[in-house]
């Protein structure tokens, strides 16, 4: 179990309550084969025109924390506690009509697949203009269309009034996300949760959504979730960075820390599995080995232990007897880790960096 | 659109020539004369040799089959006058020939039979649509709960029942035993009749078919729903901040209609093309029972005649069915 | 329920950091030598497009593939990159011959036999030696099959060897692309994705192939899941001699995976080159909007977004692709002559051929089209009597001799 305090929620947290406070959150699923916990004693918090990007494998726990910061789960099944604060406001156990309110209106979600994700039978337009009149009872049909076609253009679609009486499969893929991103947009909400928003897109597609994102959090001032697998897309668009592994947040700092002063093998890990584009071609991969955890029966001690590379480097067997706590960085303030090692910093800096990336090391060299 | 229905009905147009050729082939190489059931119906079963080149003879059997057949075709399309034992009946078109066991041109009695059986059909779909879909969609909606399982394993008990036994224990627990007021004993009354004796002599059948055809309707519906419900876009409406009405409603239910609809068009053509049970059992004299008795009295125009209309019907409603599935789904263009 | 739900096991097995680390898993490297294994020359897919009236008329073609030359040498690796609808895949789908191409020529093997034009049965030998890795391990294995049978089946297709030995060799082939023989009994559900593609791996080995196919072998999987996978690919590579025609739309992992890269576009090849042209001093502006598109890790050290070449607006469609450079329409530095002509794939290195009338480093493009010349006509591209056209080599492979771009001329090795 573990109880961080509300204080240490954010590393470098200012004063007053960012608008999103996840505090000490528990995600548990009933199964056929037994209760999974999904998510577990996971904080974090999003001040407006921030962008915190969560990073995780599958399983992770990544898009289930966020689905419940909406309230999406199904609350005869989820068991949820801890608390979720948006703007102030509890919403875990928040009834389902209040809810409804804040849903698409103080917090909306972007999702992967816009195409699957977009009704296939429903004008866009006509998409965008519901979600505008649910939370504008009073506007017009007419009002709500000028508001779509306006957003649509925003998003830059060309000829929205035109495209606007298009169905979704009528669009590109880029469209297609644009559009879901001026749906999302729609009622000027404070926090966006981008679900893997350009996972499905190629390249320049993904560069122009991630300008647009960009473009749109500094117009209108709001707070993003980004969650993704893609470190770079994070390393782009993120301020902070919370790393989930097994439900669990295991790494969280800002972007800078976390991505060049990582303190965590699973990090590590990820870093050393993907390619770089511009690194040295001679660099290997070096994977993680195995698999992502079960949920269902998670392995004793630290969730990542029988896939890490590093625990011999503890004493006392202590990874797969103890799960560590989610504490400060001995070496970085305010970057909080789940680790037992004495000083990861030292073993990234010694073992991991000079094999990952061998230039950054000749840069340093003072030679 | 309008050219994929115009290619549609040509490639329907052959598969009706297949079909009225085939039955006639299969008549005309048949294991006894096709002549003969006709001798026997007109001899009183003295059908000597004699008689039945006689009737051969008169019925065309002695002919080129594909002269005759062009007759039979050109007869559906313009009428002709067909003569048997010496007697020649004037038969408009479309003429399916005569009737050997009542010399009456087929149609004129197909007219008479044609009422009775969508009278049934319409009632017992409408019956279980009405009933099996917003049930479905309940225990969508509640899946995984007591009420969801009871429902879904009480309905796979009912379905196993014979549609034949279950018609049957319908009709003697509900009209004999109980005697519920309000259904009469079966039988079909034309509604332009009687009204009240059309529905209190059809409830049964209307019952019967509701209630077995609801039991597959709710099963049709229960998954299609949960399949809309898992949906994506499912979980986007939920997020706008939708009530859930409208996310279930005009959502889900929307998506999960088109399967639905789809089986329903095919069924719906079954129905049309006869049901023999149900006509049989509720004493309905519809299309399915008149088919059965011509198979008996091997009376060939009949049996032609019906199985031309199933084709009829199932080419008609297999191409409604495409037709209201672009309606439905703006990604299906017809083409 | 998958493998995942072990949660004792050490997958470890014991190793640390450096032991993975000193594992030989380095890229494979260019032998210029190399015999082509695979050569493509001109191949085109045409797409029929039907009209919708009564009776259907072709009315268009979708240009999937239009005109691709390219060598994949012997155990050698070409990385096939570009967006969706570049027709990458389906020059992967012609290649294993999932489609017959509508012309052009695909000379395979060391007898150099014309893949291209034969019937099903004359293939049926051939197909031994291409196999393909497909890019969803979920979708892409009968899900009613054992593991055992869809390794196996192949083996038996081809009656390569007796029945009797057909599960001891599923079992060589499992354990070779690191999965538990014992398990060849199981049902693909019972793997995770990772696993399924090893399967899929596994399948594709059966027939000791001498090219194999792999379209998006990664991107399905998760990070962690995606770099054991690729690394298991090149051991496989270096170990059997196999040659890839690696299909992916990661620019990173082609460059890890590829010592030769061709980028596509709307159907035809951009710019071919080895790697560290390709990715430090590519030519065309294409490739270098894709590059400067990739998102890096290293930016988190300044933060930000990197500078980038933005490309405004979508992809043309195949069916009715622009006159001149089919890039014209999207590219930054697109003049006159890019509309009227199209820029031939000209070598204009030892390993480097670019299709572009400015081909330049980024930011340095010439001011005049630098194939004018070459082509017979004057810089808007209109036809000047007063020039001769030369013969540009547009074939497969690379010439000894090529067109300098410094001096404007043709030079030699």
């Amino acid at each position: 179990m573990t109880v961080t305090a509300p204080s240490s929620t954010r590393p470098g947290a200012s004063s007053g309550e960012p608008f999103l406070v996840v505090e000490d959150l528990t995600v548990k699923f009933p199964t056929e084969d037994g209760q999974i916990t999904a998510v577990q004693g996971l904080s974090y918090s999003v001040e407006k025109g921030k962008t915190l990007g969560i990073v995780g494998e599958s399983g992770s726990g990544k898009s289930v924390s966020s689905m419940a910061v909406l309230g999406l789960h199904d609350t005869k099944s989820a068991k949820i506690t801890g608390s979720i604060r948006i703007d102030g406001q509890e919403v875990v156990g928040l009834s389902e009509s209040k809810m409804r309110k804040i849903r698409g209106r103080q917090v909306s979600m972007i999702f992967q697949d816009a195409l699957a994700a977009l009704h296939p039978f429903y004008k866009v337009g006509g998409q965008l203009a519901e979600a505008y009149r649910v939370h504008h009872p009073s506007a017009s049909k007419r009002e709500a269309r000028r508001k779509a076609i306006e957003m649509l253009d925003r998003v830059g679609i060309p000829q929205p009034d035109r495209r606007a009486d298009d169905f979704p499969h009528q669009f590109s893929g880029g469209m297609r996300q644009r559009a879901m991103i001026a749906m999302g947009l729609i009622n000027d909400p404070s926090l966006i949760v981008a679900d893997e928003p350009t996972t499905a897109l190629d390249v320049t597609v993904q560069a122009q959504i991630l300008d647009l994102l960009q473009d749109l959090q500094r117009e209108f001032d709001s707070a993003i979730i980004m969650i993704t697998h893609d470190l770079g897309v994070i390393a782009e668009m993120a301020d902070d960075i919370l790393v989930m592994y097994g439900g669990r947040g295991v790494e969280y700092g800002t972007a800078k820390d976390v991505l060049t002063r990582p303190q965590m093998p699973y990090t590590w890990g990820l870093l050393s599995s993907v390619p770089d584009v511009a690194g040295d071609t001679d660099a290997p991969l070096i994977p993680i080995p195995g698999n992502p955890p079960s949920l269902l029966k998670p392995p004793p001690g630290c969730a990542f232990n029988p896939r890490c590379l590093h625990k011999d480097k503890v004493a006392g067997g202590l990874c797969t007897s103890q799960m560590p706590e989610l504490l400060e960085s001995p070496t970085v303030p305010g970057h909080l880790k789940r680790c037992h090692l004495a000083d990861p910093d030292a073993v990234y800096q010694a073992e991991v960096l000079p094999v990952i990336a061998p230039e950054t090391l000749e840069e340093n060299d003072p030679r | 659109m309008y050219a994929y229905i115009v290619k549609r009905l040509l490639s329907g147009v052959v598969v009706l020539f297949l079909v009225s050729f085939s039955v006639f082939a299969l008549f005309w190489f048949g294991p006894s004369a096709p002549a003969r059931p006709m001798c026997e119906s007109k001899t009183s079963n003295h059908c000597t040799d004699d008689r039945l080149e006689r009737f051969t003879e008169e019925l065309g059997y002695n002919n080129n089959m594909f002269a005759e057949y062009g007759r039979y075709m050109g007869g559906i399309v313009t009428g002709r006058d067909v003569t048997i034992s010496g007697q020649t009946t004037e038969c408009p078109a479309p003429c399916f020939g005569l009737s050997y066991t009542t010399g009456k041109p087929v149609w004129d009695d197909m007219k008479d039979r044609l009422p009775a059986t969508i009278s049934v059909a319409v009632g017992g779909a409408f019956l279980y649509l009405i009933i099996g879909v917003p049930m479905g969609v309940a225990a969508a909606r509640r899946r995984g709960t007591l009420a969801d399982k009871a429902l879904v394993s009480s309905f796979l008990v009912l379905s196993s029942v014979p549609y034949y036994l279950f018609a049957l224990l319908t009709y003697l627990y509900v009209a004999v035993w109980w005697g519920v007021p309000g259904i009469g004993s079966p039988g079909y009354t034309p509604i332009t009749e009687n009204p009240a004796a059309w529905v209190s002599g059809l409830a049964l059948a209307w019952i019967c078919l509701g209630v077995f055809g609801c039991t597959q309707y709710t099963r049709y519906a229960r998954g299609a729903m949960v399949e809309a419900l898992s949906e994506d876009y499912i979980r986007t409406a939920k997020a706008k901040g939708l009530p859930t009405r409208t996310v279930v409603y005009k959502h889900g239910l929307r998506a999960a209609l088109v399967p639905i609809v789809t089986i329903f068009g095919i069924d719906f053509g079954t129905l049309l093309a006869g049901t023999i049970f149900t006509e049989k059992i509720f004493d309905i004299s519809g299309i399915g029972l008149w088919a059965l008795n011509a198979i008996g009295d091997r009376d060939l125009p009949i049996v032609s005649a019906t199985a031309l209309f199933s084709a009829v019907v199932l080419i008609v409603s297999n191409l409604l069915v495409d037709i209201v599935y672009s309606a439905l789904d703006p990604r299906v263009r017809l083409s | 329920m998958t493998e995942t739900n072990e949660p004792t096991t050490d997958a470890t097995g014991g190793a640390s950091f450096a032991d993975l680390a000193g594992q030989e898993h380095q890229p494979p490297r260019l032998d210029p030598d190399a015999p082509p294994v695979l050569t493509v020359d001109n191949l085109r897919m045409w797409f029929p497009v039907k009209s919708s009236g009564v009776v259907s008329r072709t009315v268009g073609h979708v240009q999937a593939v239009d005109g691709v030359s390219f060598e994949v040498p012997k155990g050698g690796a070409l990385g096939l990159v570009g967006e969706s609808g570049c027709g990458k895949s389906t020059t992967g789908r012609l290649i294993t011959r999932l489609y017959k191409p509508t012309s052009g020529s695909m000379y395979f093997g060391e007898n150099r036999q014309d893949i291209a034009a034969m019937s099903n049965r004359q293939l049926k030998p051939l197909r031994r030696d291409v196999q393909m890795i497909f890019q969803d391990p979920y979708t892409s294995l009968n899900p009613r099959h054992t593991v055992g049978a869809i390794v196996g089946a192949p083996l038996e297709v081809h009656n390569v060897v007796p029945k009797k030995q057909v599960l001891k060799r599923v079992q060589e082939l499992l354990e070779v692309v690191g999965l538990n023989p014992e398990h060849y009994n199981r049902y693909p559900n019972e793997f995770s994705g990772g696993q399924r593609q090893r399967i899929g791996i596994a399948r594709a080995l059966t027939l000791n192939p001498k090219l194999l196919v792999a379209d998006e072998p990664v991107s399905a999987l998760d990070v962690s899941i995606q770099a054991q996978v690729i690394n298991l690919l090149q051991d496989l590579q270096k170990e059997f001699d196999i040659a890839f025609l690696f299909i992916a739309h990661d620019l990173a992992v082609v460059r890890h995976f590829c010592p030769e890269v061709a980028v596509m576009y709307l159907g035809k090849i951009v710019e071919i080159a080895d790697r560290d042209t390709l990715y430090k001093s590519s030519h065309h502006p294409y490739t270098q909007a894709l590059l400067s598109a990739v998102p890096d890790i290293k930016q988190a050290a300044v933060g930000g977004r990197r500078e980038r070449i933005r490309l405004e607006g979508d992809v043309p469609s195949p069916i009715n692709p622009p006159s001149g450079c089919r890039f014209r329409t999207r590219c930054p530095i697109a003049k006159e002559i890019c509309a009227k002509v199209e820029p031939p794939l000209m070598q204009i290195g030892p390993r480097h051929k670019v299709a572009c009338h400015f081909p330049a480093e980024l930011g340095k493009a010439p001011q005049h089209p630098v194939t004018a010349g070459l082509l017979g006509v004057d810089s808007q591209g209109s036809p000047d009597a007063g020039v001769t056209p030369t013969a540009i080599a547009e074939g497969p492979g690379y010439e000894k001799q090529w067109f300098d771009l410094q001096r404007r001329e043709m030079v030699s090795a």
